[in-house]
């Protein structure tokens, strides 16, 4: 028997809620499986177990914010002999001190607000020059006030809830009582605007950000590169295909980064507790802009094995949850550097900060015809600017710039990608 | 296949993509993708489910054809007409 705990998907991240329990106790489960989703600054993350076994019980209500590290259900692991009574899989053993009750789990949660200094007057504890404090900042979740009193309990469909959490509307506030469950459709009806998840998601990247300042020299370089020959690999392919398995060439620059980093690895990895990890895989973090505002990084795993349709498929598949608000632990973890691509309708280049604890961006302006210079005449072509930021800590510019140059010899040869 | 049902297919197929914009706030005679706020990948998202719904091959040869709202409507028209 294990634990199931909450995960933490990032420095940033002390507590989730667990809004949707997706497998029942009884439940088979194979390492892998997607088991809850829970919600973050980030948004609603799925994430998935990491043993075989059999889900023996829930130990938190779905709702409950509970800090990282809580356990939020049992496993039986199917190597566990002890366990292994066929014909009781679900007895509920009492063995584990299980705190089933939610509101044991929602205590120890440190909620900011006692801290507050309001009620104490001017307290000499703490040296602050200006008596009265300039803006507390009282927390900026107010998520995080949500689940403490525990009112009766309001049902509502699982899909309600999501997009409550997507949403940022407090379920508390819709009152209880109804007499039927809370539909997808009253959420909808309520919280437009700037919700509380927006700012949410904005504070979780003005705080991966403000580390990524604080924490990493970073070096900027930027390098031209002629697109014509990809973009007419592209003509040439999509003219032969159906809309669903047409590329773009964001599948290529993928590929280009991916090949690159085999040249340049220590671009590829992550800088923690000190030293720099250089990572055997690469899965790179695809820079997607939110609808609502902000922006996530999730990974492409395995971005280097994956061919160019492999890599459209994956693409498709990733910026279709993320914009559905769907996406796994794992993607947000496990990226070893990103990658973000201006589009066809964006600027000229991009100045990269490296999301934390990678160790360097690669960034793509928009491709337009500019002049080049081919011999000796000025002819027009296809040319984006890539960009890369990188950690001084781990490389520098001579590297950097091979990398660069490498990603801009792929692009040329499109064909072998 | 009428008019009103490829309109009301178009608008449908844009709301899915992107929610947030309606269409009487948007130029229909300017850029669809800026309208909309919609980017490459969106855009092959759209004609593909465009391309299944009327069963076009929506090539991309024919794209500049289809870059304001308006202008993919009259092209819907034409190749379901």
């Amino acid at each position: 028997m294990s634990a199931f705990l909450m995960p933490s998907l990032g420095a940033d991240m002390e507590a989730g809620t667990l809004v949707e329990q997706l497998m029942s106790p009884g439940d088979n489960v194979t390492r892998g499986d997607v088991i809850a989703a829970i919600e973050t600054q980030k948004g609603v993350i799925e994430i998935e177990v990491f043993e075989d076994g059999v889900l023996d019980a829930w130990l938190v209500d779905p709702g409950t914010k509970v800090p990282v590290g809580t356990p939020l259900a049992m496993i039986r692991s199917t190597s566990d002999s002890s366990a292994a009574d066929p014909d009781t899989p679900d007895t509920p053993e009492p063995e584990a001190p299980q705190p089933h009750d939610p509101k044991p789990a929602s205590v120890p949660r440190e909620d900011p607000a006692p801290h507050d200094p309001a009620p104490q007057g001017p307290g000499p504890e703490v040296p602050m020059p200006e008596g009265p404090f300039p803006e507390i900042p009282v927390p900026e979740d107010r998520a995080a006030t949500g689940p403490a009193p525990t009112p009766p309990r309001q049902r509502i469909s699982p899909a309600a809830r999501r997009l409550a959490a997507q949403t940022g509307v407090d379920l508390h506030s819709l009152g209880t009582g109804a007499a039927r469950p809370i539909t997808r459709s009253d959420i909808a009806s309520l919280g437009q605007s700037q919700s509380p998840a927006q700012s949410d998601m904005r504070a979780a990247i003005a705080a991966a950000m403000s580390r990524s300042k604080r924490e990493i020299p970073h070096y900027y370089l930027s390098h031209s590169v002629d697109l014509t020959k990809a973009e007419a690999f592209i003509t040439a392919e999509n003219a032969k295909r159906a809309p669903d398995e047409r590329l773009l060439l964001g599948a290529l620059y993928l590929k280009a980064l991916a090949r690159a980093v085999k040249k340049v690895p220590e671009m590829n990895g992550t800088f923690e507790e000190g030293e720099f990890h250089q990572s055997e895989a690469v899965h790179a973090g695809l820079a997607i802009a939110l609808r609502s505002g902000g922006l996530v990084a999730p990974a492409l795993f395995d971005t280097d094995r994956q061919n160019l349709d492999d890599l459209m498929t994956s693409m498709r598949d990733l910026i279709a949850r993320v914009r559905a608000g769907r996406y796994r632990a794992r993607e947000l973890s496990e990226a070893t550097i990103t990658l973000s691509s201006l589009g066809d309708r964006g600027v000229d280049q991009l100045y990269g900060v490296i999301y934390p604890p990678q160790v360097a961006i690669v960034g793509i302006g928009t491709p337009a015809l500019r002049p080049w210079i081919e011999g000796a005449k000025v002819v027009p072509r296809l040319t984006a600017t890539l960009t890369l930021a990188a950690d001084h800590r781990v490389s520098d510019g001579r590297r950097g710039a091979l990398f660069l140059t490498a990603i801009a010899k792929h692009l040329q040869r499109p064909e072998t990608l | 296949m009428t008019d009103m049902t490829v309109e009301a297919a178009l608008a449908e197929e844009l709301h899915r993509i992107a929610p947030d914009i309606a269409l009487d706030d948007i130029d229909r005679t300017q850029d669809l993708r800026e309208e909309f706020d919609i980017d490459s990948m969106d855009f092959l998202t759209l004609v593909t489910a465009l391309g299944k719904r009327f069963d076009l091959d929506m090539p991309e040869a024919d794209y500049p054809k289809m870059e304001s709202y308006d202008a993919l409507l009259e092209y819907l028209r034409s190749k379901t007409a």
